[in-house]
C-alpha cells in the first residue's frame, strides 16, 4: 500500500496510507487531511484541490494536462511543481510522495 | 446523550459530518437521511454515472469505511417527521426519537413534479438521486426515442449522454428558449446549435399535455403535437424541501432563512445546501443557489459554528456544466451585467463571454476556457478595459490587480 505524506503550510505532516488507483485528492479527502476542499469532487472544474509536489518527486508525477494547466496557471500560490492533486493517481511506485499544501485554495 | 444531528443525506449532510470531525469535535454524529445510498456526488448522476463511465464506488463522497471509522452513524432510508425545538428533539419514521444539542437542517431539494394527465405512467422518469438514474438505467438500452422534458442543465446533460449513446433523442422546452432562466440568450443559442450538431432534435414554447401509452409511455402530447418516446426523462426544476422547517416554526421565504453564519431562526438549528436563503456578502443580496459548492461551502460554514465558532460564509457562486466534450464553468450571475465581453472564439467551441456592470466584472460563462473562469473569481468585483479582456495577446494575468 503506497503512502503519502502531506504538509500543511504550518509544517503540520500527515502520513498516509493510499489505495493504488485513487487519486491524491481522494486519498486526502477520505482521510481528513485539510488544506483540500475538492469540491467538484475529482473533474478537474474547481481547482481546490492544489498540491506542489515535492522536488525529488515531480518527475515521477509528470506534467499537468492543458486543461489543469490552465486552471492552476492563474492560481496566486502557484509554483513550479504545482499540480491538481485530483490528476495524480497513486500507484505503487509513487510510495512515500510528499505533497505540500498551500495556505489557500481559490 | 447529546448529538449533533444531520437531517438529509446529500453533499451538505456528508460534508457537515467530516467536517465536524475535522473541526475536533469528538461526540455523536448521526445523519439521519431519506436516501438509501451514503452522501454521493449529485453531478456524475446526469453524467458519467447516467453513461456508465463512474461507476457507484467513484461517486460516493467517501467510502462507507470513513464513516465507520470516524463514529458518523448513518441512518439510511429515514425521514425525520417532526422537529420539536423547544425539546431539542427530532421524531423520525421508524419512530424514534433522537436528542440533538445542535441540528443540522440539510435537506436539499426535490425534482418538480409535472403536471400532466398519465404522467404516472411507467417509462416517465425524475433525475436527482441514484435510485432514479438505476431505474433509466435499466430502460435505457431497449429505448429508441428518449424525450427530455425540460431544456435546463440536467435536461441538456442527460441529452447530450443519450444522443451519444445512440438514442434518438427530443428536447421539449416551455420557453422560447432553452436555458432561459439561468443563461443569456447567446449562450443558449449556442447550446442550442451544439445540441443540434450532434442531432439533438430541440423544440422551445412548447408545453406537455400529456402522454399516451398502454402499458408504457408510447408518446408525449404538446397540444397538437405528438412525439413517440419510450423513454421520457422529466427535469424541470427543484423545489426546496423546507416544510419540515416550517412546521417546526423557523422562518423560511423561498428557502429556509439563514443569517450568515448558516444559523436558522432558532439558534440550535443550522442549513445548508439548496434549502437555503442566505446572505451573500459579496453580491450583497440573499440567494438560494442550487449548486454543489455552495452545499459543501454552507456545511463547513455551519459545522464551524455549531461548535461554537463564528466563521461566514462568504462565496461568489459558480457552477459547471459537462455536455459532450465541452466544459462549461460559470461564476456569477450573467443578469447581474449589462455588457458582455467576449474572449476566444465560439466557433471553435472555446471562449468565455464576461459581464460587465459598470465595467466591473460580475460573472463570466467559459467555454472550454479555465484560465477565463478562473480570472473571473480573482477580478470579481474590479473594473477592468474591455479592450483588453476580449484581446487575446493581452495575458490575463496582467489584468489582475
Amino acid at each position: 500500500m503506497p503512502q503519502v505524506k502531506f504538509i500543511e503550510h504550518d509544517g503540520t505532516e500527515h502520513v498516509i496510507d493510499a489505495s493504488n488507483g485513487d487519486s491524491i485528492m481522494i486519498t486526502a479527502i477520505n482521510n481528513l487531511v485539510p488544506g483540500i476542499d475538492a469540491d467538484c469532487g475529482g473533474e478537474c472544474s474547481c481547482a481546490t484541490c492544489h498540491v506542489i509536489v515535492d522536488d525529488a518527486w515531480i518527475s515521477n508525477v509528470g506534467e499537468p494536462s492543458d486543461n489543469e494547466d490552465s486552471m492552476l496557471d492563474l492560481n496566486p500560490d502557484r509554483q513550479p511543481n504545482s499540480r491538481l492533486s485530483c490528476q495524480i493517481e497513486m500507484t505503487d511506485d509513487l510510495d512515500d510522495i510528499v505533497v505540500n499544501l498551500p495556505e489557500f485554495q481559490y | 446523550m447529546s448529538a449533533m444531528v444531520i437531517v438529509g443525506g446529500g453533499h451538505a449532510a456528508g460534508q457537515n459530518a467530516a467536517s465536524l470531525r475535522q473541526e475536533g469535535y469528538d461526540g455523536e454524529i448521526i445523519i439521519i437521511g431519506d436516501d438509501t445510498h451514503i452522501p454521493y456526488q449529485r453531478p456524475p448522476l446526469s453524467k458519467q454515472y447516467l453513461s456508465g463511465e463512474h461507476g457507484l464506488e467513484r461517486v460516493y463522497l467517501r467510502p462507507e469505511k470513513f464513516y465507520e471509522e470516524r463514529n458518523i452513524e448513518i441512518r439510511l432510508g429515514v425521514t425525520v417527521t417532526e422537529i420539536h425545538p423547544d425539546e431539542h428533539t427530532v421524531t423520525t419514521s421508524s419512530g424514534d426519537t433522537v436528542n440533538y444539542e445542535k441540528l443540522l437542517l440539510a435537506t436539499g431539494s426535490r425534482p418538480r413534479i409535472l403536471n400532466a394527465p398519465r404522467s404516472d405512467l411507467p417509462g416517465i422518469h425524475y433525475l436527482r438521486s441514484v435510485a432514479h438514474v438505476g431505474s433509466i438505467q435499466a430502460e435505457m438500452p431497449q429505448a429508441k426515442n428518449v424525450c427530455i422534458v425540460g431544456g435546463g442543465y440536467i435536461g441538456l446533460e442527460v441529452a447530450s449522454v443519450a444522443v451519444s449513446a445512440g438514442h434518438n433523442v427530443t428536447v421539449l422546452e416551455m420557453e422560447e428558449r432553452i436555458l432561459q432562466r439561468v443563461t443569456t440568450p447567446e449562450m443558449s443559442a449556442f447550446y442550442y446549435e451544439l445540441h443540434s450538431s450532434y442531432g439533438v432534435n430541440i423544440v422551445t414554447s412548447t408545453a406537455v399535455s400529456g402522454f399516451t401509452g398502454e402499458a408504457r409511455v408510447e408518446q408525449v402530447l404538446c397540444g397538437e403535437l405528438s412525439i413517440p418516446a419510450d423513454l421520457v426523462i422529466v427535469g424541470i426544476g427543484i423545489i426546496p424541501n423546507i416544510e419540515l422547517a416550517e412546521a417546526a416554526g423557523l422562518e423560511c421565504d423561498n428557502g429556509i432563512i439563514v443569517d450568515e453564519y448558516c444559523r436558522t431562526s432558532d439558534p440550535d438549528i443550522f442549513a445548508a445546501g439548496d434549502n437555503t436563503n442566505h446572505p451573500n456578502p459579496i453580491l450583497n443580496r440573499r440567494l438560494r443557489l442550487e449548486s454543489v459548492p455552495n452545499a459543501m461551502e454552507q456545511a463547513r460554514v455551519a459545522a464551524a459554528n455549531m461548535l461554537g465558532g463564528d466563521k461566514t460564509y462568504e462565496s461568489i457562486p459558480w457552477f459547471w456544466s459537462d455536455q459532450y466534450n465541452l466544459k462549461l464553468q460559470m461564476v456569477g450571475f450573467s443578469a447581474d451585467g449589462e455588457t458582455q465581453v467576449i474572449r476566444g472564439d465560439k466557433a471553435a467551441n472555446q471562449f468565455a463571454v464576461f459581464y460587465l456592470h459598470e465595467n466591473k466584472v460580475v460573472a463570466v460563462d467559459a467555454v472550454n476556457s479555465p484560465r477565463e473562469f478562473m480570472v473571473c473569481k480573482q477580478l470579481y468585483g474590479q473594473s477592468v478595459d474591455p479592450e483588453k479582456l476580449k484581446d487575446l495577446d493581452v495575458d490575463l494575468k496582467s489584468l489582475i490587480e
